[in-house]
């Protein structure tokens, strides 16, 4: 780092005083209001300190949920983003390392083309290919499941290429010694090439974790049965525009609970993720 | 133990680059045979078709009696030292000599016995427990070999394992690696670009070039009489001198007519002698100007060009420009650089050969 000298070194911390402020503010507020009175809200007179009703509003947003709109513990809607997002990034690691492996150390007809028919798909967001995918998953009953939530979110090519740059920076010699060593594909795989990945695993886990969770789009189109919701869907459902009154305790604590799990992620597995990207362990 | 054989051996790349052009050797039971060429002379395929990590386009393979070409490298009872030593980043150095020993399913007492048996034969019994990380090149270079030794193979293949290390721990585990042959008595095959290496391990030396063979056999045999001018000046350093003579010399150098169309004549720079005297007969005699001088404490070279040359550099690393010689001098006393000097060699000294260099003429 540069030091700076004087009066500039404290412009520089007022500007990252600043920017912290703009980015936390709001989840402050979001805080205090889950913690107050919802009239009190309603009126405009939200105070910025927290309330009193900490305990009450989130026993209720966890195991009642509103009254009005969703009328589904949220608990329950956790549970839902928590197995999708779940579903969608081990699947996604599962399938793409195992298409990785066969694209760098296997040799087999059309090879380069597989890789590049993989690799084009890059180019075909869910948003795109949304309305076929919807068919498919529909004429496959699975709407209004947990594989209908993930199963289609899971091919995925960004996470095969990254294995694919990884395992090509794999000397040839470890892969010649494990022959030697008497270890066919799929015991290199499982013993040498698996550990090597551990810290790769660990940053695309947390990548794709956050991912699945912020899946608002198709969670919306695939679930209608509200105990099948995810938690993103259902804020914005709890949410009312017509006459009824808008329980914004409850919205709010909503928010705060859909953020915890990828803040835990992320720090849990903060040391594995950033050495996952900076390391090369060889 | 086994004898290893090759028939006639050819490797062509999908492509049609022919790296290995038919080769045959015959290596003996408990024998130390090295493989040295420039690279890119094929010695390095060689070796990895041996360990079935190349496969073989035409001829045979045969260890212990057992045509290997199409087993398994697990399967052929080898085991190999890599370059880069290629151990697993992952496991201990306990785990790196054991893993090729539980995939053949040995019992855990038996893996635990030859493991520590072969660290402490290589000195690495305290760091049994570490990664290959926290070792040096030398503990790695340890575990490598360690780890070949473990398998109790019939057939060591090494792949330049020294070439990683600095110099002084390379002639150490030079001289480690050669008592441990000669204790375990294994036959060896062992791959190097580096002469030295390959002249003080050697039981059989193989000089390859371009994928063939120039040159099989005992490694002092090789430098007394080399076959071909890419031995000479391969073997040896500072290489052979070696320069082109015409026919009319070459015909009264070799009476039965076979260097009728010119020749090469060779002389090893310890064999010229600085003197005043005049060339002995049938001895040769170069009258130089001495451009460089080296000293290495035992030794001096000196390097001149022959009057009458013109000043040149090298056509191929490793060699002599043409027009200048190299002459070795005992000890540190050395003329002046600008000098002109006689170098002298006796007959008996001499090398001679066919003019493409092919071919050694006479004895």
């Amino acid at each position: 780092m540069v030091e700076r000298e004087g009066i500039r070194r404290y412009v520089a911390h007022a500007v990252l005083w600043a920017g912290i402020a703009v980015v936390a503010f709001p989840v402050y507020l979001a805080f205090v209001a889950s913690t107050q009175d919802n009239a009190a809200i309603a009126n405009g007179q939200m105070s910025l300190l927290p309330g009193s009703h900490f305990l009450e509003t989130y026993y209720r947003t966890i195991f009642v949920g509103t009254s009005g709109t969703t009328r589904e513990p949220v608990g329950m809607m956790l549970l839902n983003s928590f197995v999708m997002a779940m579903s969608i990034a081990l699947g996604k690691i599962a399938i793409s390392i195992l298409s990785a492996y066969a694209i760098v150390f296997f040799r087999f007809p059309f090879r380069m083309t597989v890789f590049w028919i993989v690799f084009i798909t890059l180019m075909l967001p869910v948003e795109v290919r949304i309305y076929p995918t919807y068919k498919v998953a529909a004429d496959l009953h699975l709407l209004d499941s947990y594989a209908g939530l993930a199963l289609p979110l899971i091919a995925s090519a960004t996470a095969t290429l990254l294995f694919r740059q990884f395992f090509m920076t794999v000397p040839d010699e470890l892969l010649e010694a494990s022959r030697i060593d008497g270890a066919g594909p799929f015991r290199f795989f499982k013993d040498t090439l698996l550990p090597l990945s551990r810290t790769n695993m660990a940053a695309l886990f947390v990548i794709l974790f956050i991912y699945g969770w912020n899946q608002y789009l198709w969670p919306l189109l695939i679930t209608t049965r509200d105990d099948m919701q995810t938690i993103q869907v259902g804020i914005r459902k709890m949410i009312v525009t017509s006459d009824a009154l808008t329980e914004w305790p409850v919205v709010m604590a909503t928010s705060i609970l859909a953020m915890l799990p990828p803040v835990a992620v992320v720090v849990l597995m903060q040391k594995l993720f950033v050495r996952g990207l900076v390391e090369t362990e060889k | 133990m086994a004898n290893v054989t090759l028939r006639n051996v050819r490797k062509t790349y999908p492509g049609g680059v022919e790296a290995i052009k038919g080769v045959d050797l015959e290596i003996g039971d408990g024998q130390f045979c090295v493989l040295v060429g420039p690279s890119g002379c094929g010695k390095s395929t060689l070796l990895r078709m041996v360990a079935g990590l190349e496969t073989i386009t035409s001829g045979e393979i045969d260890i212990g009696g057992r045509v290997v070409n199409a087993i398994e490298p697990a399967d052929r009872d080898i085991a190999m030292v890599f370059q880069n030593y290629a151990l697993y980043p992952h496991m201990t150095v306990y785990n790196n000599m054991a893993y090729g020993l539980r995939n053949r399913g040995m019992a855990r007492p038996e893996i635990d016995r030859r493991v520590r048996e072969a660290a402490r034969t290589l000195e690495i019994g305290a760091m049994l427990d570490r990664k290959p990380k926290q070792l040096s090149g030398g503990q790695r270079q340890r575990v490598a070999m360690g780890r070949a030794i473990v398998r109790q193979p019939k057939v060591f293949l090494f792949d330049e394992p020294l070439s990683n290390l600095d110099a002084k721990l390379r002639i150490a585990m030079r001289v480690e690696i050669r008592k441990l042959q000669r204790r375990l008595n294994t036959t060896s095959i062992y791959v190097t670009h580096d002469q030295l290496e390959a002249m003080t391990l050697a039981d059989i030396l193989v000089v390859m070039n371009g994928g063939v063979v120039e040159q099989i056999g005992n490694p002092l045999a090789i430098y007394q009489k080399p076959a071909t001018t890419f031995v000479a000046a391969f073997i040896g350093a500072p290489p052979m001198n070696l320069t082109p003579i015409d026919a009319a010399e070459a015909t009264a150098r070799q009476p039965d007519g076979t260097g009728a169309g010119g020749a090469i004549l060779g002389v090893r720079p310890e064999d010229l002698a600085l003197t005043d005297d005049a060339v002995p007969a049938g001895g040769i005699g170069y009258e130089l100007t001495v451009e460089a001088i080296e000293r290495v404490g035992a030794e001096t070279f000196v390097y001149g060009t022959r009057s009458g040359a013109a000043a040149a550099v090298s056509a191929n690393p490793g060699e002599l420009p043409p027009g200048e010689i190299v002459v070795r001098l005992p000890g540190q006393s050395a003329p002046t650089i600008g000098a002109r000097v006689r170098a002298v060699a006796p007959r008996d000294k001499l090398h001679l050969f066919s003019a493409d260099g092919r071919n050694r003429l006479g004895g």
